[in-house]
């Protein structure tokens, strides 16, 4: 157990993701199977049923301590967190031995469940005599269930995927799924021999590179060499249906499961063998797609309440096909690979699921005026796929492009600056922006990214000596410096002061002609709402 | 060794020997205040630090230990009067005497007898060993005077040796990985134990300014502290890895660290104890170092010294108050004196940081 707890107190004591996945691979090359088996089990988000009421384990906890109820609400408070609570307020024990996480788990923790109180009192008042305060902050939160230390399910595959030297698809493909802790799945989980996992195993993903808006299209070659899609702003991913089996695939290269019911339910309709490369966007049943905006309130979500899937149902628009009938067709060019795409869905009707369309044109300039209207489909601007270009891996030059609108652009005043993370911690890089409301400023933006090094301790120094006030780690800033700002999507927002959201704001460049006064109104922000949003 | 309260012959009534006001505690009889708020006339005070000892007062009494550490804070026009432990002198008729307290160098309980009424007035204080000063005694007393800053049964410090070997486990792991060390506690008192409990032996200790001041005032007292270099003295790019830096909380994140190179940052404070509080912080890591009583020892105190009457101030006064009532005793909340202001230095960056304040 002491090595679960000084894990526990390793991903604690860090922000950084690399010491989280070091600390991990760590304790899974250390730990005995069974006990790697439980700590991935925990690690990723599982718990145990609730083995003790609360309601009755703080009573005891302050009949331990020797306080009453009110000292232990008292501690409560000032602690916010009722395992750690349990943890401090009960004088510390002693460890005398040293058993197992599994031991732990399986022989003191779980048993607890069920019994009568007398004797679960008993019980707790000895685990409570037996560990110090570092290994009782985790068994607590083990029997409270609310084990959370910064980590996610990915990560977690990361580690174990690290550590045994397979990669990471594998690890997640074999955490799919309901799964027993025990030492004989953790070594199926870690088994160098992959083949079971062929099944699930997406293709790398192909992506596109930016065509620089000042130089048009005409930079990449003829219009009659490509086709044109619009490049959708949704969730890339991969249906893979094999053996009877689905799977969705992120671009993050994540197993998607239970996250989007609507397409796992729409993938069994697919024949096996087949693999699509698409987007998943949030859209009405008559195909019309709805902004980030609305899909994002399913993002990061690991089950979807029925609600939710009522008000914001998602379709896969798939774009290509890069596995038939158990057939690699990454070689094949895009336009064959296309034909067979369709020619598969005109036996797969399913609300869910549909191809991409294609955007007829002749010229560069017929797809510039189409593309004009890419915002009012929701869609960042035009792809443009080369016809006889094979399925590439990652980012290779030429074949895909994406031809964004250029993005609003609005001056803005400096107002709050807090200091940034990693590489930047100790300066002043992220900021907030506001725009004028009548004479006051309204804070609408926070940006990051766009200025240089050298434009950046620039700013820090203006922050440090143009400090008015400071709410914790925010400064705010005589307003000063005037930027330019540039962001993809507007929305209307109740969260934001300004009752705005912007997407993906960036500082496009320093204003240093421009003084505050002659920043942007907030009212020629609203200007740019599109009409729906 | 109980300093027994001298029978009461006559009893004088407590408001005589203390009272509260809003300069802080007075003694009506004696004319003088203890750890007063603002500037007075004649003020007794318990420890160095700036939220107990206010500049600008005309007289100053305190325990000869502190002496280097009054002179280099306090206004240079002030006239000084120090004694040692034990003594007593006579003020108007009241016996006043100083008692270690053992929170910092030179921190005294200030106890105030007035026709065999006695009050101890206990400033900052903590029963736990602490080789950089004398040990807390516990005094009889009729009233006393306790504060509460940790006075929850959620802290409870480890044996000193115990933190000390973390502290130092960090450092030499920080040292092997080729990272500087960089920890953080109050520039006066903390930043001092925290060099008595560093193992020289795992590398070159360096200061921050701030920090590097109350060392000189420490070794011209006598305290035995390891060799250390001031940060600012240290000249060319020297290889930080592997060093120790003491520090105020205040340099965290500021471009002053910049020069360290890799570090690995953590900061020692009775504070780290919960964790939240260490998880709020960018920081690597949170030691839990008070110079304030515990949970336990804040009962051992009470109960050993005995008052008929306690006053709690500084902290969690009301639930304090609140315990010793349920536990049969005269308890009251005396608040006045706020936390913030005992932070002079590490307050400028944010509000979180001033609960660092020990």
């Amino acid at each position: 157990m002491k090595r679960f707890a000084d894990l526990f107190t390793a991903l604690d004591s860090t922000t950084k993701t690399n010491a989280k996945v070091a600390a991990m691979a760590d304790y899974f090359a250390a730990a005995p199977a069974d006990d790697a088996a439980w700590a991935t089990y925990f690690l990723a988000g599982n718990k145990l049923r609730r083995l003790v009421p609360s309601k009755l384990l703080r009573q005891w906890a302050a009949a331990e301590a020797g306080i009453e109820d009110w000292l232990f609400d008292e501690s409560y408070h000032a602690v916010g967190d009722l395992a750690e609570t349990l943890a401090l307020v009960v004088p510390p024990g002693e460890s005398r031995q040293d058993q197992s996480l599994t031991h732990w788990v399986q022989q003191r923790l779980m048993t607890l469940r069920g019994r009568e109180e007398l004797a679960l009192q008993r019980a707790m008042a000895e685990i409570w005599a037996e560990t110090t305060v570092e290994m009782r902050l985790v068994i607590m939160k083990l029997i409270t269930g609310a084990f959370r230390v910064g980590v996610s399910k990915r990560l977690v595959t990361r580690a174990i995927a690290q550590q045994a030297g397979i990669p990471t698809d594998v690890v997640a493909h074999r955490l799919m799924g309901d799964w027993k802790p025990s030492a004989a799945f953790f070594q199926r989980l870690v088994d160098p021999d992959t083949l079971d996992t062929q099944v699930s195993q997406p293709y790398p993903f192909c992506l596109a590179h930016p065509i620089d808006i000042e130089k048009g299209p005409e930079s990449v070659g003829e219009a009659n060499e490509f086709v044109a899609e619009w490049k959708w702003d949704g969730i890339r991913g991969q249906v893979i249906r094999r053996q009877g089996q689905s799977f969705i695939w992120s671009r993050g290269e994540e197993l998607m499961e239970n996250r989007w019911p609507e397409v796992e339910a729409a993938a069994e309709q697919l024949p096996d063998g087949t693999v699509l490369d698409g987007e998943i966007l949030a859209a009405n049943a008559d195909g019309t797609v709805l902004p980030f905006a609305q899909l994002q309130r399913r993002i990061g979500r690991k089950t979807v309440g029925k609600k939710l899937l009522r008000e914001v149902p998602v379709v896969f628009h798939a774009f290509d096909l890069l596995e038939a009938d158990g057939q690699d067709l990454r070689l094949q060019p895009l336009v064959e690979r296309r034909r067979r795409l369709e020619r598969l869905f005109e036996q797969v009707d399913h609300p869910h699921l549909r191809t991409t369309e294609l955007i007829r044109g002749e010229s560069w300039q017929q797809w510039a005026e189409v593309r004009e209207g890419s915002r009012a489909q929701h869609a960042e601007g035009l792809m443009l796929k080369r016809r006889d270009s094979p399925y590439d891996v990652g980012r290779v030059r030429g074949s895909w492009w994406k031809w964004k609108v250029a993005p609003y652009t609005i001056d803005a005043v400096l107002i709050y600056a807090q200091k940034g993370h990693g590489r930047r911690a100790s300066l002043f890089t992220d900021y907030t922006f506001a725009l004028w409301d009548g004479d006051t400023l309204v804070p609408f933006a926070k940006a990051y990214s766009g200025l240089d090094d050298k434009e950046i301790r620039r700013v820090d120094q203006f922050v440090r000596r143009n400090t008015k006030d400071s709410f914790g780690p925010v400064r705010s800033v005589t307003p000063t410096l005037v930027m330019e700002l540039a962001f993809e999507g507007l929305q209307r927002s109740t969260r934001h002061k300004s009752g705005i959201a912007t997407r993906f704001p960036r500082i496009v460049r320093w204003r240093h002609d421009k003084r505050p006064q002659d920043a942007n109104q907030l009212s020629e922000l609203l200007q740019l709402l599109p009409e729906d949003a | 060794m109980i300093a027994d309260a001298a029978k009461p012959a006559t009893t004088s009534p407590l408001e005589d020997v203390l009272s509260v006001t809003d300069r802080g505690l007075y003694c009506a009889a004696g004319d003088f205040y203890v750890d007063p708020q603002r500037p007075v006339d004649h003020a007794v005070v318990t420890h160095a630090h700036t939220d107990h000892a206010r500049w600008g007062c005309r007289r100053y009494l305190a325990a000869s230990d502190s002496e280097h550490l009054l002179r280099m804070r306090m206004n240079k026009d002030a006239e000084f009067q120090f004694l040692p432990y034990g003594e007593t002198i006579t003020i108007r008729g009241v016996r006043v005497s100083f008692h270690p307290a053992g929170h910092m160098l030179g921190s005294a309980q200030v106890r105030i007898e007035h026709r065999g009424r006695v009050a101890v007035a206990m400033g900052d204080y903590k029963l736990d060993a602490d080789p950089t000063c004398a040990d807390w005694e516990p005094v009889r007393c009729h009233l006393m005077i306790t504060e509460s800053t940790f006075g929850l049964p959620i802290y409870r410090w480890k044996p000193n040796d115990v933190t000390a070997g973390e502290i130092n486990d960090w450092w030499r792991a920080n040292r092997d990985a080729g990272r500087c060390s960089v920890l953080y506690g109050y520039a006066v008192g903390k930043s001092q134990r925290l060099l008595a409990m560093l193992d020289p032996a795992i590398g070159p200790i360096f200061t921050h300014g701030a920090v590097e001041k109350g060392v000189a005032a420490y070794r011209d007292t006598g305290v035995g502290l390891p060799p250390t270099r001031y940060v600012g003295a240290v000249e060319g790019k020297p290889d930080w890895s592997g060093a120790m830096v003491v520090a105020v909380p205040s340099a965290h994140g500021t471009p002053w660290m910049r020069r360290f190179g890799k570090v690995s940052t953590a900061m020692a404070s009775g504070w780290m104890a919960v964790r939240g509080a260490r998880r709020r912080r960018a920081l690597d890591r949170g030691f839990v170092v008070s110079d304030h009583v515990d949970w336990p020892s804040l009962i051992e105190a009470v109960n050993t010294c005995d008052p008929e009457t306690l006053w709690v101030t500084h902290g969690y006064s009301a639930v304090v108050a609140r315990y010793f009532q349920s536990q049969g005793r005269h308890a009251v909340v005396i608040d006045g004196r706020s936390r913030s202001e005992e932070e002079d230095e590490a307050s400028s960056s944010s509000s979180s940081d001033r609960e660092d304040s020990e």
